[in-house]
């Protein structure tokens, strides 16, 4: 027989509606209510200072090591506006802003990245996943919760992030295969950011972009312009629907930048140069987004100070709740709850013998 | 009651619990139309469907990461890895995740998975195959880890551990499998796991096995009997939580002991074992404990494996040894 081609090959889309230098595409613009886009021009802004504001109390040493968002606000919170509150979300580590949109407190961060497990607690109203730490390990759970959902017909769907280091890891290929072979309605949302920590895209991966990843799974995949609010609105938007219409799960690629370091432990001045982060601020998905709201008299000088000084307040009126909230915290003998549905008596003495150290002043006494 | 094999009880479990539940799914390679290559879950599929009895691709970590969101979600995913020597590729969903949701969460969300894999040598397979490495799963906090030691135990745990909250690791001898059948009855029996029991009385010494080992020891048992030796014997049953009480029990009566595993004796099962019995019978032993156990070696290809398996002679020596001190 002889060699002949194989009709597979597919192209991948790429979206943007509105660019960095202002131009907007209005064939594509959403059609989102004034009021539906100042909710979302706020949370990309709450996303925004609240980072900054993490930050300097990291410096002071008022909290531990976390990871900026700082340019990936439209990524994230672009996104996870097309979800329903009965919809679930798995993120990874790096998704702040979408975890306050879905209903986490600033709080219970800020506890977070002070080490304590009570900033973990996700309430009973939110089907979502707490942040995973290990690199594209969460996306399969993303799976099994759309297999369950689909099991179970209840017509929710499951988004679920990732950044572009998860591409490399074998969890991601078993998760888009599984996916695609038991069509569940999954989202699937890489934010592309350019660099996992200090290993920049093209040592990543040898493929032109993730989106076409997709291709090899036989599923929809898209690239957008993940710093273009609106394109990944809509982008998301229409894998949402996909995945409630039973066509099944989406690979969509926001393409965008981690403006910030990996985490507070890191420094990218090692690896990356001035040049390409500037390059990178021009693209800023903020005040690019503030310019299409003003341009559509949406926002003006004076509501955006409104916001500003609101978001602000929000901010300090959290660390001052936990601030004044932490010391009353730390029983080191909670460390054995919720480990099990009931504690095994071995634990039961370990947790006596902690107790017995703690009223011997901190004496270890084992037996 | 009916005579099963090991095979055909747990069976019976999972046919029963599915029944019984429609949260419960089975998930892993071939556990399909094909039955499981140990046909565990042979029939299933016709009766319950792809929905339920679903046929994976070949993906370890995909079986367990995919059970961890189905558990979040409420269903209770029995996953088989076909041999317990591949779970290593799936060791991470389960250090990672499944052991720790619900501590992450403060008990917000759980994960009621059970990951079922036949484990241990004795029946000549290839490499990879024949691995018995309890202790990897029973040093992961969170997790836990039971081994029936025949068809009526295996069938009443996998029954406990598919309704348990928390994560639970269910290995399967293979070389149980089909080795001997027991009555089994047709309605519900469940054991409690961390529960051990005490198989055989006896005054003189205490031999402390599980899975496979259970059938040399109560064989070493009944040979030492012959010279007059009475052994008392605990299965295990589960190896964590462990359950101590019966065995520091038991040491405190009988002053000796003798514990058998197939895993690798180095930070192996029976090191926390006689740990346990130091802690809680240290002033009644009357002679050091041995350990009967795997060697520090990768259990050698099949012409060698009964050389590395303990065996009722290895048994018996190291009790006349204990009892010579």
């Amino acid at each position: 027989m002889p060699r002949k081609q194989l009709n597979i090959a597919r192209s991948i889309e790429y979206l943007s509606i509105l660019d960095e230098h202002g131009n907007l595409d209005k064939d594509l613009e959403p059609d989102i209510p004034a009021e539906k886009l100042l909710e979302l021009y706020r949370a990309m802004l709450l996303g925004r200072r609240f980072d900054e504001r993490m930050l300097d109390l990291q410096r002071q040493g008022r909290i531990g090591t976390f990871p900026p968002i700082k340019g990936q606000e439209a990524a994230q919170l672009g996104a996870v506006f097309q979800l329903r509150p009965r919809d679930w979300m798995v993120p990874a580590f790096r998704e702040t802003a979408a975890e306050i949109w879905r209903g986490r407190s600033l709080e219970s961060v800020i506890l977070y990245y002070n080490g304590f497990n009570e900033g973990t607690v996700i309430s009973a109203k939110q089907k979502d996943m707490p942040m995973a730490v290990p690199v594209a390990t969460q996306i399969l759970h993303a799976v099994g919760l759309g297999y369950a959902a689909k099991y179970r017909q209840t017509n929710e769907i499951v988004m679920c992030f990732f950044g572009d280091g998860a591409t490399s890891e074998g969890d991601f290929h078993e998760a888009l295969n599984c996916a695609a072979v038991y069509q569940t309605p999954v989202v699937f949302v890489c934010q592309n950011n350019q660099w996992a920590i200090s290993v920049p895209l093209k040592k990543q991966t040898h493929t032109t972009t993730i989106a076409e990843k997709s291709l090899a799974y036989n599923m929809a995949g898209i690239q957008v312009d993940g710093n273009d609010v609106l394109a990944v609105f809509n982008a998301v938007g229409e894998a949402a629907q996909r995945a409630r219409t039973g066509g099944g799960p989406t690979l969509v690629e926001c393409v965008t930048y981690r403006i910030m370091m990996h985490t507070t432990a890191d420094d990218p001045s090692r690896y990356r140069s001035e040049e390409e982060v500037k390059a990178w601020e021009k693209k800023d998905p903020l005040p690019r987004f503030a310019a299409y709201l003003e341009q559509k008299e949406i926002l003006d000088a004076g509501s955006r100070q409104k916001i500003e000084a609101e978001v602000l307040e929000q901010i300090q009126t959290a660390i001052d709740a936990v601030e004044k909230e932490m010391p009353k915290l730390g029983d080191p003998r909670d460390m054995f709850n919720h480990l099990y549905a009931e504690l095994p008596p071995y634990l039961k003495n370990q947790q006596k013998e902690l107790t017995r150290c703690l009223e011997n002043g901190g004496e270890v006494k084992n037996g | 009651m009916a005579k099963m094999t090991m095979v055909q009880a747990l069976n019976l479990a999972l046919r029963q619990e599915m029944t019984r539940d429609d949260s419960v799914v089975m998930l892993g390679e071939d556990v399909g139309p094909d039955g499981g290559v140990f046909r565990v879950t042979d029939g299933l599929f016709d009766t319950f469907g792809e929905q339920r009895v679903i046929d994976t691709p070949l993906a370890e970590s995909a079986i367990i990461g995919m059970a961890v969101g189905m558990a979040v979600y409420g269903l209770k995913p029995v996953c088989e890895i076909q041999f317990s020597g591949f779970a290593y590729q799936n060791f991470h969903q389960l250090e990672n995740h499944a052991a720790r949701m619900r501590w992450r969460t403060q008990g917000r969300l759980n994960v009621p998975l059970v990951m079922r894999a036949p484990y241990g040598g004795g029946v000549r397979a290839l490499e990879h195959h024949s691995e018995s490495r309890e202790a990897y799963w029973a040093h992961t906090p969170g997790l836990k880890m039971v081994i029936p030691s025949g068809p009526r135990n295996a069938r009443a745990l996998l029954v406990s551990a598919i309704r348990d909250p928390d994560p639970v690791i269910f290995y399967e001898s293979k070389a149980l499998y089909r080795a001997l059948r027991e009555e089994v009855p047709e309605e519900e029996e469940t054991l409690p796991i961390g529960t051990s029991q005490l198989v055989r009385e006896g005054g003189d010494l205490t031999l402390i096995a599980y899975g496979a080992m259970l059938q040399p020891t109560l064989e070493a048992a009944a040979e030492l009997q012959k010279e007059g030796i009475e052994a008392a014997v605990v299965d295990l049953l589960t190896i964590s939580p462990l359950d101590d009480t019966l065995i520091v029990q038991s040491i405190r009566q009988t002053g000796r002991a003798v514990v058998v595993h197939e895993a690798p004796r180095s930070f192996g099962p029976g090191a926390e074992i006689i740990a346990r019995l130091m802690e809680g019978a240290f002033y009644y032993l009357e002679a050091p404990i041995e350990r009967v156990t795997g060697y520090d070696v990768i259990i050698p290809y099949f012409s060698r494996e009964k050389f590395y398996i303990p065996t009722v002679g290895r048994i018996i020596e190291a009790a006349r040894s204990t009892l010579s001190q």
